[in-house]
């Protein structure tokens, strides 16, 4: 196999380039895919921390719509003038919250960090099949992540049309002040996102599949992997439609073109535009929007998977079954996007199809759940803060995408869209629950990352407010939904039939801030653990996968010798015969002639002699279940 | 190492103490009034932190929270509008603002901080606990394990508990029966969805939350069962939930298609109103006695004629203007949903009605209401109740009030009422439309530059 010959040559390199890396080549344009991980993971976290400011901000406007708060005024200027924060700003609030919660963290912050980490390290390869555009990928995310930013800086403030910017709305000026300049970078920011999205992703598609150690067939790959590689195949295919979205507005911006806008007449003025059609682009965009969240969801899942195998001391319930729920994900997610539009005049008809591919996805993911549940049964089951939150990635995931099955259904929908039953369900399903996937890897992963370990108890002090607090935030809202509070507006008071929710508005204002505020205990535990984590030891949660097999401290090319062949898939915890509860991946059959099962040699008679012999010597007795 | 980190950060904290209380010296006098106030927020965090330990308390502690810091709400509000108007005051001079802003942030400020030394110091004292108990050879390493299994119990009474008091209060307050004949049908459905998913919410987190505790690791000897597959069991939850998902899809697919697939001669003979969309209002258009309405040209849009409707169309001339949407009980009506600017939504939540307003194409809405206002005012209690129509898509900086009040009446009472409404072709626009009329090419061009 290639890897051996790689295997060679990077041994031979790393010697003799250890001292040659400076600072710059070592920190900033780093092609290791470690460095990388850790800078897609802080940037991810930064642009977190500053989504999430932006979602207490709207909170606030929410629960006390009548109060003014002078220190907003300090912060954001002519915004919140009097300390009031102003309509405008508050849908650029929420347009910036969703785009950079969606885009930045929950995709590149996600599926960038572990990808580039655990692909590598988890399949055998020294790096990814190519560094440079690896490097590229993060630098054109950083990129558009500081144009996205410097969109709070532009007089006429930044994009305010939604995370979705339907036009007419995006593509005039004149219609919302966001609309001209903000506008404009956050289209260029999410074009050079895009161009970040398909690096990687062609990136870690090439290396699951061509980069693979010996003995490390797809059916021996861990949950994560399988789960990177789909997230991949669904990012490649469906962010270039996103583009083609958004190179046409642009176009119908700044060209003068009309692709989606018709009939127009915006504050009195007619606009020459004519023969374009605004369902277009919300065609073009959920052709992404959808696959999208499947991109934001799957890593996590992938994650959890491992992170609950592992802590359950126990394989992973029906591990083909996990992978094809997967597959079959991925490709139903191409077939849905129209479950996002009944509403807006697309052709009924095509509503009613639309719905029957909707619930139809339904069923993969009720798989997921059930059997990460049959995992935990008769486990033996270790909390590390990790643990808990894969266990709460599966509690948000089931208590979201059980309400899917309402705003699903074409009926149902009509009522229901673009209420806050829509925000309570998709920040469950895939806001906590990804964001919970997203901590859990973090936890997990962070003695590989940093070679130390973070704090246990400011993780469980994190863990335990976070979950009880989002619950707190997201489960109320399903009720506004339904008595029809629409999403997106600035206040209540408007209305005398949403007066009677001023309370909860401000239950779910508490919860979310006291929410944010324990997102410091990370933070502290995160970048202090760094320099002062207790160091870690190489395989300190017991793990089967390869990466464990590392040193702690990070060498080029990951592995110091020969890389490890593997011989068996990942999950064998707690096997009986044997005399640990877990036998890592590049163990040979050979080593645990006790714990063996005829499963195992996958039909190798030779294998299966040996193996036989070995048991009438030994009078071991096997019971295949 | 962990002894180091609380050092450092208990030095760093007590210095970020020492400044803060220096910079806010001068308002001493002010601080003694607050200081009430923030010892009783103070106290209010500190019952969430613990909260922390007990994850019942922290439903009601939550709960708790949010009324008390109602009323702290309530309390900062008057002394930030008392600050707020010395600043106004001051605003004439430069508009500059009260220092006190920054000294109640400051304040802030250190009440976190406290709350995060108490974290720390609360984190300290456990370590030297574990550390005692070595040292007295009675440690257990499961200890934490057995206590986070039993917080996982602990939380999942206070989510079943939620649930129960979600359905219960909250859902008694957003539940209302459906104004119309189609919604009735939706509502069923929800109600069925809502058993099913209740059911498989409620068991999956009874299974998820209780297995960590029974399963959870009790000795290092302790082994799990090894159990990787179990095909069958498999098969069985890939189709039972295949099969509930198809009644579902069915149930949905036809209820849908007999909202959206209203025959022909039933559209036809239904009442027609037109509504449009803009920013921030809708316009009400009915079609009159000839019962079609008036052709619409955007590129005719005036200040005066503000619909853009094209007055060379006769039938344009008997259209009514319409200052709520009044529809008479239990009569079709076919609403036509157009924009002037941008996407809106025509959205009425008691009706189940919603279809979005989309600029350069018709959008339509058939559905017979069953309920009058009154009847609804009656069934509510509530006489001041009113069906409502707003705006549900995001549409700019007014798309939080822009509504328009649906009012159901009986069929004498429309028809009352649509007498009573102004014509859009008023006597100003018919003087314009006459003069106009001599040359038809120069009216066009003065509509295009307007």
């Amino acid at each position: 196999m290639s890897s051996t010959v790689i295997s060679h040559g990077a041994a031979h390199h790393d010697a003799h380039d250890h001292h040659q890396e400076t600072f710059l080549t070592k920190y900033v344009f780093s092609q290791d895919h470690k460095m990388i991980a850790k800078q897609f993971l802080i940037t991810g976290i930064v642009m977190a921390v500053f989504a999430m400011v932006l979602s207490i901000l709207f909170r606030i406007q929410l629960a006390w719509p009548d109060t003014d708060f002078p220190i907003l005024e300090v912060f954001l200027g002519k915004w919140a003038e009097g300390g009031r924060i102003k309509p405008d700003f508050f849908l650029a609030l929420v347009t910036i919250h969703g785009t950079m919660m969606v885009f930045f963290v929950l995709t590149a912050g996600l599926s960038g960090t572990f990808s580039n980490l655990l692909i590598p390290y988890q399949l055998g390869a020294r790096d990814m099949a190519s560094p440079f555009m690896n490097m590229l990928s993060y630098w054109f995310f950083l990129t558009a992540c500081v144009i996205m930013v410097s969109s709070f800086f532009v007089e006429s403030g930044p994009a305010s049309a939604g995370w979705t910017i339907y036009p007419p709305l995006s593509s005039v000026p004149t219609s919302i002040a966001g609309s001209g300049l903000g506008m404009t970078l956050w289209l260029i920011s999410m074009g050079l996102f895009i161009i970040s999205q398909v690096l990687g992703g062609v990136n870690y598609i090439s290396t699951i599949l061509n980069m693979r150690t010996k003995g490390m067939d797809l059916w021996k790959m861990p949950l994560t992997i399988w789960s990177f590689f789909l997230t991949a195949i669904v990012g490649l295919l469906s962010f270039p439609v996103l583009v083609s979205a958004v190179v046409l507005l642009f176009f119908d911006r700044s060209v003068g073109t009309s692709f989606y806008l018709s009939d127009l007449v915006v504050q009195g003025q007619i606009l020459p535009n004519e023969g374009g059609s605004p369902i277009l682009f919300q065609h073009l965009f959920w052709f992404l929007g959808h696959p999208e969240v499947y991109i934001v969801v799957m890593p996590a899942m992938g994650l959890t998977s491992e992170i609950i195998s592992t802590n359950s001391r126990k394989p992973i319930f029906g591990y083909h079954a996990m992978v094809y729920s997967l597959v079959g994900i991925t490709v139903l997610s191409f077939i849905v996007w129209g479950h996002h539009m009944f509403v807006t005049g697309m052709n009924p008809f095509l509503g009613g199809v639309f719905m029957i591919t909707t619930l139809i996805i339904a069923v993969p993911s009720a798989v997921k759940a059930f059997n990460y549940t049959a995992t935990l049964w008769r486990g033996n089951i270790r909390f590390t803060p990790a643990m808990m939150f894969a266990i709460g990635m599966v509690s948000f995931f089931v208590s979201g995408g059980v309400t899917g099955l309402y705003v699903g259904n074409a009926a149902l929908d009509i009522n229901l869209h673009d209420t806050y039953f829509v925000v309570a369900h998709f920040h469950l399903v895939m806001g906590s629950a990804s964001i919970f996937g997203m901590l859990a890897g973090v936890y997990h992963w962070y003695p590989k990352m940093f070679g130390r370990m973070m704090d246990t108890k400011l993780g469980y002090l994190h863990f335990w407010i976070t979950f009880v607090c989002a619950y707190l935030v997201f489960f109320p809202m399903h009720f506004m939904g339904i008595d029809g509070v629409p999403r997106r507006y600035y206040t209540f008071t408007a209305f005398p039939f949403m007066d009677k929710w001023f309370s909860v508005n401000l239950l779910i204002t508490w919860a979310a801030i006291i929410a944010a505020l324990a997102q410091v205990a990370f933070l502290w535990n995160f970048f202090a653990s760094i320099w002062r984590g207790r160091k870690a030891t190489q395989n300190p949660w017991a793990a089967n996968t390869l990466e464990w097999t590392t040193p702690v401290e990070h060498i080029h090319g990951n592995w110091p010798g020969e890389i490890p062949t593997v011989y068996r898939w990942p999950y064998d915890y707690s096997k009986p015969g044997h005399h640990t509860d877990f036998i890592p991946q590049h163990v040979p059959f050979s080593e645990t002639m006790s714990s063996n099962l005829p499963h195992d040699f996958e039909g190798n008679e030779e294998a299966i002699r040996i193996q036989n012999e070995w048991n009438k010597e030994n009078k071991r007795e096997v019971i295949e279940g | 190492m962990k002894f180091k980190i609380n050092n450092r950060f208990r030095a760093v904290l007590g210095c970020l103490l020492a400044v803060g209380l220096l910079f806010s010296t001068p308002s001493l006098a002010f601080q003694q009034d607050s200081l009430a106030q923030e010892t009783e927020v103070s106290a209010v965090a500190d019952t969430v932190e613990e909260g922390d330990v007990d994850t019942a308390a922290t439903e009601l502690a939550a709960t708790d929270t949010a009324s008390a810091a109602a009323g702290e709400a309530v309390a900062a509000t008057t002394t930030t509008t008392s600050s707020a108007s010395s600043a106004a005051t001051a605003a004439d001079e430069e508009s500059q603002i009260d220092p006190q802003v920054y000294k109640n942030l400051t304040y802030y400020i250190l009440l976190f901080l406290i709350l995060c030394t108490i974290v720390a110091i609360v984190c300290k004292v456990l370590s030297i606990y574990d550390l005692t108990r070595k040292m007295n050879g009675r440690y257990n390493p499961f200890a934490n394990n057995t206590f986070q299994s039993v917080l996982f119990l602990i939380f999942l009474v206070g989510f079943l508990a939620m649930l129960y008091y979600g359905y219960a209060v909250w859902g008694s307050w957003a539940w209302r029966e459906a104004a119309t004949e189609h919604g009735q049908r939706i509502d069923t459905m929800f109600i069925v969805t809502t058993v099913i998913i209740t059911i498989v919410l409620v068991v999956i987190h009874l299974l998820l939350l209780s297995f960590p505790f029974i399963y959870r690791m009790r000795s290092a000897e302790s082994r799990a069962y090894y159990y990787p597959h179990n095909d069958t069991i498999e098969k069985i939850w890939t189709i039972v939930p295949a099969v509930v998902l198809t009644i579902l899809v069915l149930f949905g697919f036809f209820t849908w298609r007999s909202i959206t697939n209203v025959p022909e001669e039933l559209q036809k003979s239904a009442i027609q109103i037109e509504v449009l969309g803009e920013q921030f209002q809708w316009q009400v258009r009915y079609p009159g006695n000839d019962g079609t309405f008036g052709k619409r040209n955007y590129k005719l849009t005036t200040p005066m004629n503000s619909y853009g409707i094209d007055f060379a169309d006769k039938h344009a001339w008997d259209d009514i203007q319409g200052s709520d949407i009044v529809i008479p009980v239990n009569k079709s009506v076919r609403f036509h949903i157009i924009s002037k600017d941008i996407i809106h939504s025509f959205y009425i939540p008691d009706f189940r009605v919603q279809i979005n307003a989309v600029p350069g194409m018709t959008n339509y809405f058939q559905f017979t209401p069953t309920i009058t206002t009154e009847e609804m005012r009656e069934k509510m209690d509530d006489p001041k109740y009113n069906f409502v129509m707003l705006c549900n898509k995001i549409c700019g900086s007014g798309h939080y009030n822009m509504q328009k009040n649906v009012v159901v009446v009986t069929e004498e009472e429309y028809k009352t009422w649509l007498s009573t409404q102004g014509k859009y072709f008023t006597e100003d626009l018919q003087k314009e439309f006459a003069s106009a009329d001599s040359g038809d090419a120069k009216e066009l061009t003065t509509a295009s530059l307007n």
